[in-house]
Parts: structure tokens; C-alpha cells; sequence
């Protein structure tokens, strides 16, 4: 029995890899990239991660390899410190202070020794200035050195780590702010300012959005925000320079990058298109067209044969000899928001939530993975800023995961709102969601809720409607028909009723736990009907305040149905008396039903901050209550069940996933994260550590069944919406023993499951440095 | 990267036309032959003997045709004016005719000159048949008169007299050898007896009466004339039973299929309808590029031959069983390269690898250019296209890109007209009004700085307005009906006593089936 109460946080991943730009390591084998507190090593063939470089203490802001020896990397942070990495293994070599936050970082060959850093301006510590300086690192011994000697080289640079670049062979620094291109030269030290006249044709600004130049031969490559690319020649001097203009991109330029051999000249931009352009002959181009979302970064391999683009929706793709993506590596794609709540898929248990747009993500919580992203719209998507496009607003899983339900919408301007309802069957075969039945306009207004019924015996799905309605839909039986419709074997679904209730909206529906009661919340009344002859058999009203959250109870509590209201009231009804059994004023912002058990989990805002209850409806005093849970108010959160055991998995990786979860409960396994973060040849041998692991796993395993099934609430996530680095973990462990001695033990094992809540939250300020970058 | 994802065609539900057996068995007909005929036919009849050879009759000639061949194994010639009728005796081995000229002319179907010549009609002798004993003939003539020949004799044996009015149709009975029934323009039918001097009964059509049909119990009678299709129990005297109206134009013809549940009626408005002859509904339809004259089925329907106006005879031949598969086989994927490369026959052997490629997705016309962002392209192939459904899941493509409008942009008077007659086609249409509609108001904004400068763009745009204010006046009207819909079931709904108070809606518990 683990005794501490208090909630542990552990990061749990879900970070933005697409934050900075990765760098391709020498030998081409693996990819760096910034990944929220830490730097990820990726395998560039197989995509795999495969370890991480941990040690900083705020937002990794820079990665770079280490000019002098290639199988080092200098990473740099907002914590104020630049880290030099032994990244094969994984080892933090050294680590120097600088004292300021780091927004970027830039080394040269020609420059041993120094780091080129961007840090905000001393004196104008609040301000939005910031400087590049040159940092000698001192040649000591020791692990943390304090590198204190700073010389500024320019002052007043963009933050923007693309807005920097050194020249060829490291001679000079090219710089862009604005409409402006500073370079200094280091033999002369002296800077040049080039300025652009603000042309403001059709409203696009000429500014400068990135720098890159030439390895080779004096040439430096802007891009503009109007789309344009300007190479600039002749600039070692105030007046007669030149530059030439290639346009192809219609928005921005995000990045750019030359080849390392300077015969090509790569960009990028909210297209997705790659564009390739051939430095000598400026007029030809190749494209890579549809990379999925907008390019925010390039980066090239030091032998020129890989190149990686980061892009918007959290991805880094790999792409072979310039015409072949060989490799994508995915992380958890934070989209515009996220319209369809957080659903577990019964059959993966994975987190379901909106992706790219148009598509729905299954992102593995255990293992820090997008499992597969679904296409719901099937429509090529339009890069292209104040498009309308189409999102997914709604999606439900059936109890067995054979359905998943979606909505799709598009809102045009003073248009009719477009609305499809697809269902979707789980094809075996493929391992994946099939279309079944397209139904395009299935209420005249918004979808309000969406619900699968629970019961076994029929697959019914239900959806409430702004047009006053709500509609049952059923899979139809098609044993009558013949011929063409015989070959689908599964049948479509058809509307099998409409209800509706003096024309007040419905704002949220709930199946009763065997699927024999459907209750539907019409504003200020709640009405409950059969769905087997779809008679209305009784309407509870508690005003004032509509209707914002119904939950049927479960298992002996099923006779209950819980309310909220938006008038701060939480309602418990008694079904069989259909009389109001308590209610408590309560501002609960969310409620949800622990598909397991009888507990409930209700987040209520109080005073800006978020509490949590679990209760159970038969009993008046809540199980458990967590004040203050974070700041501002929960929007979605999920009952998440806990993952079985994996099978003995030899990865390295995986051991470190595993035994990090069981080190939160078992004091044995504690000691593992420590093993397994020093290098392979100071530990143990293998069978010793296999044994000791092993029986860590036994151990923890028990007492997960014990500790996780009484506290039903285990941890949770608790994800902001600016930023999905800030996943986090906690683990409170208060054993509740009474629902222990209730629950016989071979059930627990049998289960063998500890459910997790998953946690979005709003308005989570994000760190200052976040804001800013 | 990712391949390009095809404009989406939604699909929609065909209104009406429901698969039944009835459509599967009506539909498993060849494409027709058609032969072309001196003039219109009016008659044709098939040999109830086995090859099943049919008489043709139109203009002066009467061909017969062999079940599957399209040249006339037999031709009748001789007559003088156009021939009427020509019908075979139940052994198949005479045929009888009627012409304009008033001569009944019987053939031997081997031989070439009339074996008998019944003159005594002062007028065209429209209709021709054999009684079931076989040894007398019917005849109806524009003389107002029927008469009964008797075929050793070649006299004349009866004449009734009764009609006001041109006969233009009779049949004789099956089972009795005294029985017959006539039709005729003066609206009414007459039922014979042949022992009898007086018709024994007299059913009025109100129409003048095109064909007569006898089922073959010969308890009901069936009769068309004008737009009606009439059914009369005669063993209830003539009672009328079911008046049918599914046709736009006179029914000139009506058939039975061969086992006798389904009724064919053809008539001038090009279209041959099919009836359940339990329930008189209508199963099935066909159509024609002319104005029907005359219709015959083989027997076991196995082709059905209809004769037009405009001298075309259409024969569809049923599908033989193994062509059926043929049609199911043509779906199958064509020879891949590999079979050309190894041989047809060739079956991969125990430890050959198979390398399986990617299957090229091809796209279509408009795809290629939506492709490549050519949108104004894009739709004029979508244009070109003849399924309005395509060409509206392009449009609403261009909409959703934010590019309809330059699209529609920049045409000139053919191109503008072009795109003009498809919204004049299918702004209506209530799968399209909703995209259509904005297409339609984004070219008036375009264009209507130019609008009086070209005529057929202002003609079209007139039509245009026309159709939209008459669509307005007609949603009016519909929806005016509905609401006297609801009212009439709001009244008679019973009033449901609910538990709670306040929450009887009846409206909410309506249990609909849309969509």
C-alpha cells in the first residue's frame, strides 16, 4: 500500500516537435529535435523515438550540433543555460549558465569555442529588444560552468531563430528584423543595413520572414511575407548591392535553406508545397507538393541527402534524395481546438480528439504516440489562410468500438450551415475505420450531443439537435434486400425517430447504463423516454437554469440521474420515485460517469481555479476532492482506463516507458528510471536487471489493481491549450478502502485496470518565454 | 506527401426508382433491334406454332419475321390499299387481313396469293379474327357493321349492325366458338353472340374505343380508348372494375404477358406501361422514340415487339441466362500487363514472389485541373460533362476553395450561355438549388454591367427570372398545403393524457422515416 497522498507530477509528452528546427545529425541516423523541456533523438529510418536528452528546466529553445565535434549537440533554453550533449547516449556533458533566457542559438565552424546566442537586451529586461551576443565557452572541467563572458555582436535582432544566419565559411552574420537585412562582417567588424521600402500591394507587407545563405560563394537568400524570395549579392558594401527576386509562394515564406553544397536553394510556406530551387538557374524549380500542413522549418543533412521539414500540425517528415518522404514522425497534433471532446476508443484505448483538420487523431497515452490519423472529410485540403473549412464537431464511439460516429460541419458566411453525419464500421481486416453510411444534413441546425446507446442488443445512435429535435438513428436491417445491397454485409443506418419537446432546444442527452432509458435535456426540463417504443414517460424540471450535463448513474446506482444546471445546481433524481433525491449548489462545469464504476467525477470553477469531486450518487460525501486543481476552467476531461501489461517487450525505450509508471506506486521500481538513464556499461548485466524489472512489474502490478481500483481517480492529464508540452501526471494514491472491501478481489484482477482522467484545460497561463517566442 | 483526394460525387437517392422484381425481370432485355417499316404499323401478331414467327402488318405489305432474324422470312403483297390486321388462326397455318380497300383477304402462311377473298364491306376493314372453331372469321369494318365469314364457303354468315360509329377493334373468344366482342369509336363495346341476332351486352367507354382485350379465363374484359384503360367483369354483366389513367395521350394498344399478370398498355405518348393485374398498379415502364401503335408479346416474354408511327419496329429479345453473366463478367478488371508478359494461362509457381504495385488512381477530367488550381478549366470540363451531379460537386469543390467566383469570372457569350442553360436546367432541382443558387447570384454580380448587350444572354436570363418566380409560387403553394397537412392530423391524432403536465406535443411523437 503506498501511503503518500500528495499528487506527483511526471511529464508525459504530448510535446511540439515542430517548436524549432530539427537538425539531421552527421551520420544521417538520427534526428534532433526540440521537444518542450527536453530534445528528442528520433531514428531517421525507422522513425522511432529514440531517446530523449533531459536536463533543462524551461522550454528548449535551440538545437545545434557542435561544429568541433560531431557527436556532440549544444542545446539552449529558456532556463538560461546552453547544454552540450552527448546525444548517442544520451549523456548531458556540460552544462553553461548564461543567466538570461535563450530564444536562439547559432554556431560556426570558424568560431571554436563560441556560441552565438539571442538573449533579450540588458538593460530593456521587460522589453521586447533583444540582442545576439558571442559566448566564449570556458575550457573547464567541471560540470556546470558559469559562462559570464558575453560581447555582443548585434543589437536590436529578431527573436526568430530563422532570422539569423551565418555566411559563408562563418565570415559574416546575416540578420533580418522587420524591413530591415543587417550583416556583420567579422574580419571588418562592421555591419551593413540594407532597407526595404514597405510596399504595401494589396495589403502584404514586403517584410523580411527568414535569412539563409549561401555556404559557398557571397549570397544571402530572404524570404518575404508577400511570398517573395530576394537573393542578395555585392553587399559587402553600403551602395552598390543587388538582389534578384524568385516568386512562387502566394503566402508568406516561412523558411529557407540552401543545400550544404549551395546548388540549391529549398523553401517553404503555408502552401505544404516544398519548393526547390536550383541556385544557378534561378528560373527552374521542382515542387513536393501536398506535405499536409504548412512548412514552418527545413532542415538539410550535413551530406545533403536528407531533408526535414517541420510543419504546423506537430510533424517532422523526412525526405529522401529531394523526391521521396521516407519517414514521418508524428506528435499529438494540437489543431484549432477541440470541438469533439476527449473520447476513448474501446477497442485501442486510445485518446480520440480533433487533429488536422478535417481528421480525427488516436493518440496512444501510454506510449507518447499518434497511433493512425482518420480521414472524416476525404477532401483535399486547401492550404490557404480564411478558407471555411470543413472540422469535425462531434465524434462517439459505440460500447465495442465497432461504430464511430462523426460530425462534420462547415459554416460559410451568410451560407447555410453544411452538415454530415458518417458512421463508420471497424473493419477487422484493416485494422481500421471503414465508411458506412454518409447522412448529409441530418438536422437542420447545429449537433448539440451525440450518443451511442450502450445496450448490446441494438446499435442505436442519438443525436440533439439547435433545430428542436433530437433524432434516433438505427442500424437497418437489410436481410430483404437483394443484389447490389447484398454485398454489404453490415446494413445502413436510416432515422428510426424524431423527438422533440415544445419546441425547446435539446441540449444534451443521456442513455441510461442498459441502454433501456434515454434521457434528453430540453433548456430548463429533462425528459425521459424509452427508446424501444419511444414514449415520453416522464419530464423533471428543476428550474431555474437549463439543463447543461446529464448523467445517468451506474451499477447500483442506476436508479439516479444526475443534472447540471447553469444555474450553479447539481440534481440527483431518484427514477423510481421520479422525484428530486438531493441537489447541492454547485457551479460544475463538467460532469462525467466513470464507465466502471458508480462514482462520479464533477469539476466545478470556483474563484478562477478548477476543483475536483468524485462521489458516488447514493452518498452524500464525496470519495474524493482535489481543491484547486489548476487555474481557470475545465473544458473537457475523460475517464481514461489504465493499459494492461505489455507482453516482455525488449525495446530499451519501452522499459523506460513502463518502468516509469510503475516507479510513481512501488518503491522498488523507484530505484529503475536512475538505472536506465546512466549508460548501458556502468550497469548491471541484463539478466540482472531483466530479473529485477520483471519482478518490479509483479510487484507494482498488484498494488496497481489495489491503489488504482480504490482511488478509481489514479492521475490524470492536465493539458493547456496554448501549448500540449505541458502534459502532465499526477498520482495521488489516498486508498479508499471502504469501495476495496466492497469489490471482491478476483474482479480487481480480473480487470485488472485503474482508470485515469484526462484533463483539457483553459486559460493555464503558459510561460512568459512561450508567449513571447 | 500525400496523394491528390478526388472531388467527392455524392450520391443521391434515386427517387422512384425502388428495385423490385418486376424492374429486375422488365429490365433483362437486349437493346432493341429495330426494322424499319414502309409506314406506320398497326398490327402485329404472333404464330402461336413453335419458331413463334409474327405478322407485321403496315403500310401495303405484311411481313413475317422469324423470332431472330431482322429480314422478313415471308412477305404478303397483294393488296391494294393499306392492310389492316393481319392476324394467325390457332394452328398458325392461315392468316387473315383486312384493307382499306373493304376485301378480307385469308393467306396460306406458305403460300403467296389469298386462298379466299371476303368482299361485302363498303368500307375499311380495320379489324380481322378467327373464331375458336376455326372455321369462321370476324370482321369489323369503318361500314359501322361486323360480320362472320365462313372460311370453306367464303360467304358472308352474319352482319349486326349496331354500332354508330367506326370499328376499330374486336377479339373473338377462346373458348366459345359464338362469342365475340367489338370496340368502336362510338364509345361503347358490344358483346355477340353469334346465335343470337342482338348484341347480349353493351359496356360504355365514354372514349372511343381503341383495343379490346379478352383475359384468358374470359371473365374480364379489358378495353382503352382515349387516355382510360377500362376493366369490366363480364360475368358480373359488364360491370366496370377498374378504370386505369396512367398515360398523356390515346392508348392504342394493350397487351397480357404470358402468364397473365401483367397488363401492357402502349400508347401515343411513346410509353408502354406495365400493370400488376392484381392491384392495377403500375410496375413498370418503358419507353419509346415514337408514338406506339401496336405492341405483342411472345410467348413467355420472351421478346417483346412494338411498333411505331414513324414505321420502326423495336424488338427487345429477353437475356439468355449465360449473356447475364456476360454483362457481369464485362465489370471485371481488363488483363493486366503481366498476363501479356507471361501468357494468359500462366499460374505463379510455389516460390514466386509476388510484388504487388500501387494501383495508379486515375483521375478524372476536372480532378486533373482542380489539380493543378485551374479552376476556370476545371469547370467548363465540368461543364462539358452531362450529369448535372458532377458538374454541382465541382462547383461546390471551387465554393468551398473560395474560388467559384473567379471561376465563373470572364466569360464570353458562349461560355456565359453555356453555364446559363445548366442553371436554367437544374436551379430547380432541389439536390442543387442550395449550391446553385449562389452560382447563380455570383454571376449576376459578375455580369450584370454587361447585361443588354448580347440577346441570348438576356433571353436566357429572362427564362431565368421566369423560372425562379414560378419555383417561388409553387414552394407557396406547397407549403400552403402543408399546413392544411397538419392541421388535418393535428385533429385527428388522438390526444395522448401524459403524466407530467404540460408536455403533450403530439407534434414530437410524430415517428417519421426521412432520410
Amino acid at each position: 500500500m503506498v501511503e503518500h497522498a500528495e499528487i506527483r507530477m511526471v511529464r508525459r509528452g504530448g510535446s511540439k516537435i515542430n517548436f524549432r528546427e530539427p537538425v539531421i545529425t552527421n551520420d544521417s541516423r538520427f534526428l534532433l529535435c526540440a521537444a518542450g523541456e527536453s530534445v528528442n533523438v528520433y531514428s531517421t529510418s525507422t522513425e522511432e523515438f529514440v531517446h530523449d536528452l533531459q536536463g533543462h528546466t524551461d522550454l528548449v529553445t535551440g538545437v545545434v550540433l557542435n561544429p568541433s565535434n560531431h557527436l556532440q549537440v549544444y542545446s539552449c533554453s529558456a532556463d538560461g543555460t546552453v547544454r552540450l550533449w552527448d546525444f548517442m547516449d544520451g549523456i548531458l556533458i556540460k552544462t553553461f549558465i548564461i543567466g538570461y533566457p535563450i530564444y536562439s542559438i547559432y554556431v560556426s565552424e570558424k568560431h571554436g569555442g563560441v556560441v552565438f546566442v539571442v538573449v533579450p537586451m540588458a538593460n530593456y529586461k521587460s522589453s521586447e529588444l533583444f540582442q545576439l551576443v558571442a559566448v566564449h565557452l570556458p575550457r573547464s572541467g567541471d560540470q556546470e560552468v558559469e559562462a559570464r563572458e558575453l560581447s555582443a555582436v548585434l543589437c536590436d535582432v529578431s527573436p526568430h531563430p530563422g532570422a539569423v544566419s551565418f555566411g559563408r565559411e562563418g565570415e559574416y552574420i546575416a540578420a533580418t528584423k522587420g524591413l530591415q537585412l543587417e550583416v556583420f562582417f567579422f574580419k571588418k567588424q562592421k555591419s551593413y543595413r540594407f532597407s526595404l521600402k514597405s510596399g504595401m500591394k494589396k495589403g502584404v507587407k514586403n517584410a523580411f520572414t527568414c535569412v539563409s545563405c549561401h555556404p559557398k560563394e557571397d549570397c544571402i537568400a530572404t524570404g518575404h511575407a508577400d511570398g517573395k524570395i530576394r537573393l542578395w549579392r555585392n553587399f559587402n558594401q553600403k551602395k552598390e548591392y543587388t538582389y534578384t527576386t524568385l516568386h512562387w509562394h502566394h503566402g508568406a515564406v516561412n523558411t529557407l535553406c540552401f543545400t550544404p553544397e549551395g546548388t540549391n536553394l529549398l523553401s517553404g510556406g503555408i502552401e505544404s508545397v516544398l519548393v526547390h530551387w536550383h541556385y544557378t538557374q534561378e528560373n527552374q524549380k521542382d515542387f513536393l507538393p501536398r506535405l499536409g500542413a504548412a512548412i514552418t522549418h527545413i532542415a538539410v543533412s550535413p551530406d545533403g541527402s536528407l531533408f526535414c521539414t517541420s510543419h504546423s500540425d506537430n510533424k517532422i517528415t523526412i525526405i529522401q534524395s529531394c523526391v521521396k518522404v521516407s519517414a514521418i514522425i508524428q506528435g499529438l497534433v494540437k489543431g484549432d481546438g477541440v470541438w469533439t471532446d476527449l473520447i476513448i476508443d474501446p477497442r485501442s484505448k486510445a485518446l480520440v480528439l480533433n487533429g488536422k483538420p478535417g481528421h480525427l487523431q488516436f493518440y496512444s497515452l501510454h506510449r507518447d504516440k499518434q497511433l493512425y490519423n482518420l480521414d472524416i472529410v476525404q477532401q483535399e485540403y486547401i492550404n490557404e489562410e480564411g478558407l471555411d473549412q470543413f472540422e469535425v464537431v462531434k465524434a462517439a464511439f459505440d460500447a465495442r468500438g465497432d461504430w464511430l460516429a462523426t460530425v462534420e460541419e462547415r459554416r460559410k458566411k451568410g451560407a447555410e450551415l453544411e452538415i454530415n453525419l458518417k458512421l463508420w464500421a471497424y473493419d477487422k481486416l484493416t485494422q481500421s475505420f471503414v465508411l458506412n453510411t454518409t447522412v448529409t444534413a441530418p438536422h437542420e441546425d447545429r449537433i448539440t450531443g451525440m450518443f451511442f446507446s450502450p445496450s448490446p442488443e441494438t446499435t442505436m445512435l442519438v443525436t440533439t439537435s439547435l433545430d428542436d429535435h433530437f433524432k434516433a438513428w438505427l442500424l437497418a436491417d437489410h436481410s430483404d434486400t437483394k443484389g447490389k445491397l447484398a454485398s454489404y454485409s453490415e446494413g445502413f443506418w436510416s432515422c428510426d425517430f424524431v423527438g422533440g419537446y415544445h419546441l425547446l432546444k435539446p441540449g444534451c442527452c443521456s442513455y441510461s447504463a442498459d441502454g433501456s432509458l434515454l434521457a434528453v435535456g430540453f433548456q430548463e426540463v429533462v425528459t425521459v423516454w424509452s427508446p424501444a417504443s419511444w414514449e415520453l414517460l416522464t419530464t423533471l424540471s428543476q428550474p431555474p437554469g437549463a439543463i447543461r450535463d446529464l448523467c445517468f448513474g451506474r451499477l447500483s446506482c442506476s436508479k439516479y440521474l444526475l443534472g447540471t444546471s447553469t444555474k450553479n445546481q447539481l440534481c440527483c433524481w431518484n427514477l423510481l420515485t421520479c422525484s428530486l433525491e438531493w441537489s447541492t449548489p454547485m457551479d460544475v462545469s463538467l460532469l462525467q460517469a466513470d464507465p466502471l464504476s458508480e462514482n462520479m467525477a464533477a469539476f466545478c470553477s470556483q474563484s478562477g481555479s478548477s476543483d475536483l469531486f468524485v462521489f458516488k450518487p447514493s452518498e452524500p460525501r464525496p470519495l474524493y476532492s482535489q481543491k484547486a486543481l489548476c487555474t481557470g476552467k475545465v473544458q473537457h476531461a475523460v475517464f481514461a482506463p489504465r493499459d494492461q501489461m505489455l507482453e516482455s517487450c525488449e525495446e530499451r525505450t519501452q522499459w523506460l516507458n513502463r518502468s516509469q509508471t510503475s516507479a510513481q506506486l512501488t518503491p522498488l521500481s523507484r530505484s529503475l528510471p536512475q538505472l536506465l538513464h546512466t549508460p548501458a556499461h556502468v550497469l548491471p548485466s541484463a539478466s540482472f536487471l531483466c530479473a529485477m524489472f520483471v519482478r518490479s512489474l509483479l510487484v507494482s502490478r498488484s498494488s496497481l489493481c489495489l491503489v488504482g481500483w480504490g482511488t478509481l481517480l489514479h492521475s490524470y492529464f492536465q493539458v493547456s491549450p496554448e501549448m500540449f508540452d505541458q502534459v502532465q501526471v499526477r498520482a495521488p494514491a489516498a486508498p479508499l478502502k471502504d469501495i476495496q472491501r466492497l469489490v471482491p478481489k478476483p474482479i480487481l484482477r480480473f480487470l485488472g485496470c485503474v482508470l485515469r482522467v484526462v484533463v483539457l484545460l483553459q486559460g493555464e497561463p503558459s510561460p512568459q518565454s512561450e508567449n513571447r517566442l | 506527401m500525400a496523394s491528390f483526394k478526388p472531388t467527392k460525387i455524392p450520391i443521391y437517392p434515386k427517387l422512384g426508382e425502388k428495385v423490385t422484381p418486376d424492374t429486375l425481370y422488365w429490365k433483362n432485355y437486349k437493346a432493341p433491334v429495330q426494322i424499319k417499316e414502309f409506314g406506320a404499323v398497326t398490327s402485329i401478331d404472333f404464330s402461336p406454332l413453335a419458331p413463334h414467327n409474327y405478322a407485321v402488318t403496315a403500310s401495303t405489305r405484311i411481313h413475317i419475321y422469324g423470332p431472330f432474324s431482322q429480314e422478313p422470312v415471308k412477305t404478303f403483297t397483294r393488296f391494294k390499299d393499306t392492310a389492316y390486321s393481319g392476324k394467325f388462326r390457332s394452328d398458325g397455318q392461315l392468316l387473315v387481313a383486312g384493307c382499306e380497300d373493304s376485301v378480307v383477304r385469308l393467306f396460306d402462311v406458305s403460300g403467296k396469293v389469298a386462298l379466299r377473298v371476303f368482299k361485302g364491306h363498303t368500307k375499311g376493314v380495320h379489324v380481322t379474327d378467327f373464331t375458336s372453331d376455326c372455321y369462321h372469321i370476324l370482321t369489323g369494318s369503318d361500314d359501322y357493321t361486323c360480320r362472320l365469314w365462313d372460311i370453306p364457303n367464303s360467304t358472308e354468315l352474319t352482319s349486326y349492325k349496331e354500332h354508330t360509329d367506326y370499328i376499330r377493334c374486336g377479339t373473338t373468344s377462346k373458348l366459345n366458338r359464338d362469342i365475340f366482342i367489338t370496340g368502336s369509336y362510338d364509345h361503347t363495346l358490344r358483346v355477340f353472340d353469334a346465335r343470337v341476332e342482338k348484341s347480349v351486352m353493351t359496356m360504355d367507354h365514354s372514349q372511343p374505343v381503341e383495343s379490346v382485350l379478352l383475359y384468358p379465363s374470359e371473365g374480364l374484359l379489358v378495353s382503352s380508348g382515349g387516355r382510360y384503360v377500362k376493366v369490366w367483369d363480364l360475368l358480373k354483366g359488364g360491370q366496370p372494375l377498374v378504370s386505369l389513367k396512367n398515360h398523356h395521350k390515346t392508348v392504342t394498344c394493350l397487351g397480357l404477358s404470358s402468364n397473365g399478370q401483367r397488363l401492357l398498355s402502349a400508347s401515343l405518348d411513346r410509353h408502354v406501361k406495365i400493370y400488376n393485374t392484381t392491384n392495377y398498379k403500375v410496375v413498370h415502364n418503358f419507353d419509346y422514340a415514337a408514338s406506339i401503335l401496336s405492341l405483342a408479346l411472345a410467348p413467355d416474354d420472351e421478346s417483346i415487339v412494338v411498333g411505331m408511327t414513324n414505321g420502326v419496329l423495336s424488338i427487345k429479345h429477353r437475356k439468355s441466362p449465360e449473356e447475364k453473366q456476360e454483362v457481369a463478367g464485362k465489370q471485371r478488371v481488363r488483363p493486366v500487363y503481366r498476363v501479356f508478359v507471361k501468357g494468359r494461362n500462366y499460374v505463379p509457381k510455389k516460390d514466386d514472389f509476388f510484388v504487388s504495385k500501387p494501383v495508379k488512381s486515375h483521375l478524372a477530367k476536372y480532378d486533373k485541373q482542380l489539380k493543378r488550381f485551374n479552376i476556370s478549366k476545371a469547370l467548363d470540363t465540368a461543364l462539358e460533362n452531362r450529369k448535372p451531379d458532377i458538374t454541382v460537386a465541382v462547383m461546390k469543390e471551387l465554393d468551398r476553395r473560395g474560388t467559384l467566383k473567379n471561376a465563373l469570372a470572364g466569360r464570353d457569350e458562349q461560355n456565359l450561355s453555356q453555364l446559363l442553360n445548366f442553371l436554367i436546367g437544374n436551379v430547380v432541382d432541389p439536390r442543387f438549388t442550395p449550391v446553385l443558387v449562389t452560382a447563380t447570384e455570383m454571376i449576376l454580380d459578375i455580369y450584370q454591367a454587361v447585361v443588354g448587350q448580347s440577346s441570348v444572354v438576356d433571353r436566357q436570363l429572362v427564362r431565368l427570372q421566369e423560372l425562379v418566380e414560378r419555383e417561388i409560387d409553387y414552394q407557396q403553394d406547397l407549403l400552403e398545403v402543408l399546413g392544411m397537412l397538419d392541421t388535418l392530423f393535428a385533429t385527428s391524432l388522438p390526444r395522448k393524457e401524459v403524466p407530467c403536465p404540460g408536455s403533450s406535443r403530439p407534434n414530437g411523437l410524430i415517428p417519421t422515416l426521412s432520410h
